[in-house]
């Protein structure tokens, strides 16, 4: 604009040129529709950028997997063994297990929030794989666990764990972790999309993950408890992951429990994956 | 290599849905030439975002039909959504998120490769006047600039049929014009528009025909021409400087004008309807007759105005309630959501 420098620092008016919208109106050949893992990929980078642009949300799975660690390792590490550190052999897997299974709730939280906006309006009448949306947002979730894994592993390793597995084995670990909790944020997608609110999700969440989290093996070998309650922490998915991450870390293996585990996510993500959608097509 | 279609670009019969007790659609008929604006008119609550949301895939309707380019909205869902595009009430981007990313994001699931979408989106920015802002978070926008992206983000795959649901409510003047002119320019390429708004004038500017929706139900259907001529061209607006003369006033206008005249609860304040179908003179005839009759009588009129019937105006002459108490409505539907 020649007359800008007249005027005491106007902002430049934007006035729609008909040339220039004819330009990008101009139908181009329709590219071909991306891939059901291209969609969902896509989907997952707008989960990368929501982090970058809104870092404190890595508070969930930095802050509070710490204060799990150090809160129980002392709390119950003198009473449950010799010594904390003793019992931090034990316990680790466990409460990497427990922080991040609890994490996945954030999952159904972000959801019912993020549905309210118009941006899932947009994302649904866009002609590409319908689940892309729910499930790249999940990958991006995916993301937050390894990361929350990884500040565990790196609080335990600083307070004494030593696991025989090694590299190999703690990275088998977490990989069976991630693939459990992928599995089981479609519980949230679910809840996240039948609720009416943030609190009500957060509600229900803590409902579900307190039992399932505390009655298993995390903490204390199931062997101490009452009969009906290790019935129900023997056939407690948790208790399976947790065996299964355990066994991975001290280098042995647990193929019982790795199959119930796998046989576990297939069933979260074939039933919840399926009413999730159901819920996400019909809304 | 053009995408113009011809024929109808939307036909629905029967449309119903309810949320609860609240009967959003109750009924409603829709014929929409392609390459036209079509203009849903109504208030607050009537049923035109129901309307538009189930024509674009979102919502499901209990019953009746609906076709886009005809597909079936409901069991050819997926054929619909390559074809349409939603820029809803409220932004339909990533706040979080900056312009460009916004565009690049959507353009990459259109099935644009990563540097395609890149070029899409710096002209899409750069059309829309938007380059400067393309690095800030959306949030950040003002709201003409908002809708700006927002209109963006739904022409990236130049649609066939693009769904503007009430596009510049909230909007400044200016912003309202710049929304209008690219309006203009997307349905001069071709794009059929389905425009909902609560403003006359507006369906006016730029629909082709315009369907009044109250109570989700079609109460009238036709061009701006022929809705306003039902109800009459025009509406006298007059404010006097003297309370104590408004009666002589009103015998003054209904002399020179032949119809009733509104006392407005404002103590200075009348109203006239005038160009009703049937009378010889036109509407700007007959308000410069009456003003020079008011002139004359000696009557000192501070403010003197003749506009198009506002919506309230078509509401009460086509139905018999105005059109405010449907707010109530509304809020009823979102708590029913």
């Amino acid at each position: 604009m020649s007359n800008a420098t007249t005027t005491e620092r106007a902002p430049s008016v934007y006035v729609p040129s008909a040339e220039a919208l004819a330009t990008v109106l101009a139908p181009g050949a329709r590219p071909p529709r991306p891939s059901a893992l291209g969609a969902s990929l896509t989907f997952g980078w707008r989960a990368m950028l929501k982090i970058k642009h809104v870092p404190e949300q890595l508070f969930d799975v930095t802050a509070f997997p710490i204060i799990m660690v150090l809160m129980f390792t002392y709390l119950f590490g003198g009473a449950l063994a010799d010594s904390p550190r003793d019992y931090l052999q034990f316990f680790l897997p466990g409460i990497m297990v427990t922080s991040v299974v609890m994490i996945t709730m954030y999952t159904g939280i972000g959801l019912n929030t993020d549905i309210e906006k118009g941006i899932f309006d947009r994302f649904r009448t866009l002609p590409v794989w319908r689940p892309a949306a729910l499930v790249g947002m999940i990958f991006g979730d995916v993301l937050r666990y390894i990361l929350a894994a990884l500040v565990i592993l790196g609080v335990g390793l600083a307070l004494g764990f030593r696991p025989d597995g090694g590299v190999a084995g703690v990275a088998a670990g977490i990989g069976l972790l991630v693939v459990f909790s992928f599995a089981f944020s479609w519980v949230w997608t679910f809840f996240g999309l039948i609720l009416r609110s943030e609190k009500s999700v957060m509600g229900v969440s803590m409902m579900v993950l307190f039992p399932l989290t505390f009655l298993s093996n995390v903490f204390v070998e199931p062997s101490t408890m009452p009969g009906w309650l290790q019935a129900f922490v023997n056939v407690n998915p948790v208790t399976q992951l947790v065996a299964a991450v355990r066994a991975s870390m001290s280098g042995s293996s647990d193929p019982s429990s790795v199959m119930w585990l796998l046989a576990w996510s297939a069933g979260f993500v074939v039933v919840f994956g399926t009413l999730t959608m159901y819920r996400y097509n019909r809304r | 290599m053009s995408r113009r279609t011809t024929g109808l670009a939307i036909e629905a019969e029967g449309l119903t849905r309810s949320f609860g007790d609240t009967r959003a659609l109750a009924g409603i008929d829709l014929q929409v030439p392609a390459g036209t604006v079509y203009g849903l008119l109504g208030p607050n609550g009537a049923g035109k975002t129901t309307a538009v949301r189930v024509l674009a895939t979102l919502l499901r309707p209990d019953g009746g039909t609906a076709r886009v380019f005809g597909h079936d909205v409901v069991t050819e869902a997926d054929a619909v959504r390559g074809r349409v595009s939603l820029t809803g009430q409220y932004a339909s981007v990533d706040e979080d998120l900056t312009g460009t990313e916004n565009l690049v994001l959507l353009a990459r699931l259109l099935g644009l490769k990563k540097p395609a979408a890149r070029d899409r989106a710096a002209a899409l920015l750069a059309a829309f006047g938007l380059t400067d802002a393309s690095d800030r978070q959306v949030k950040k926008y003002s709201g003409g600039m908002r809708r700006r992206i927002d209109i963006a983000a739904s022409i990236l795959n130049t649609p066939d049929l693009l769904f503007l649901d009430e596009p510049t409510t909230g909007l400044d003047p200016r912003s309202r014009n710049q929304v209008w002119e690219i309006i203009r320019a997307v349905v001069a390429h071709g794009t059929t528009v389905l425009l909902t708004t609560q403003y006359l004038d507006e369906a006016d500017q730029l629909a082709g025909r315009i369907a009044v929706v109250d109570h989700g139900r079609v109460i009238a259907e036709g061009t701006p021409g022929e809705l306003k001529s039902s109800v009459g061209s025009g509406t006298v607006h007059l404010r006097l400087r003297d309370p104590a003369q408004r009666p002589e006033a009103e015998k003054v206008l209904q002399a020179a004008l032949g119809v009733p005249v509104q006392l407005e609860p404002d103590p200075v304040a009348l109203l006239a309807r005038v160009g009703e179908a049937g009378t010889d003179l036109d509407a700007s005839a007959q308000a410069a007759r009456a003003l020079g009759d008011l002139a004359r009588a000696g009557i000192v009129v501070d403010d003197f105005s003749l506009g198009q019937p506002s919506l309230d105006e078509v509401f009460l002459a086509l139905t018999d309630h105005p059109a405010v108490p449907a707010d109530e409505r509304d809020d009823q539907l979102e708590a029913a959501r």
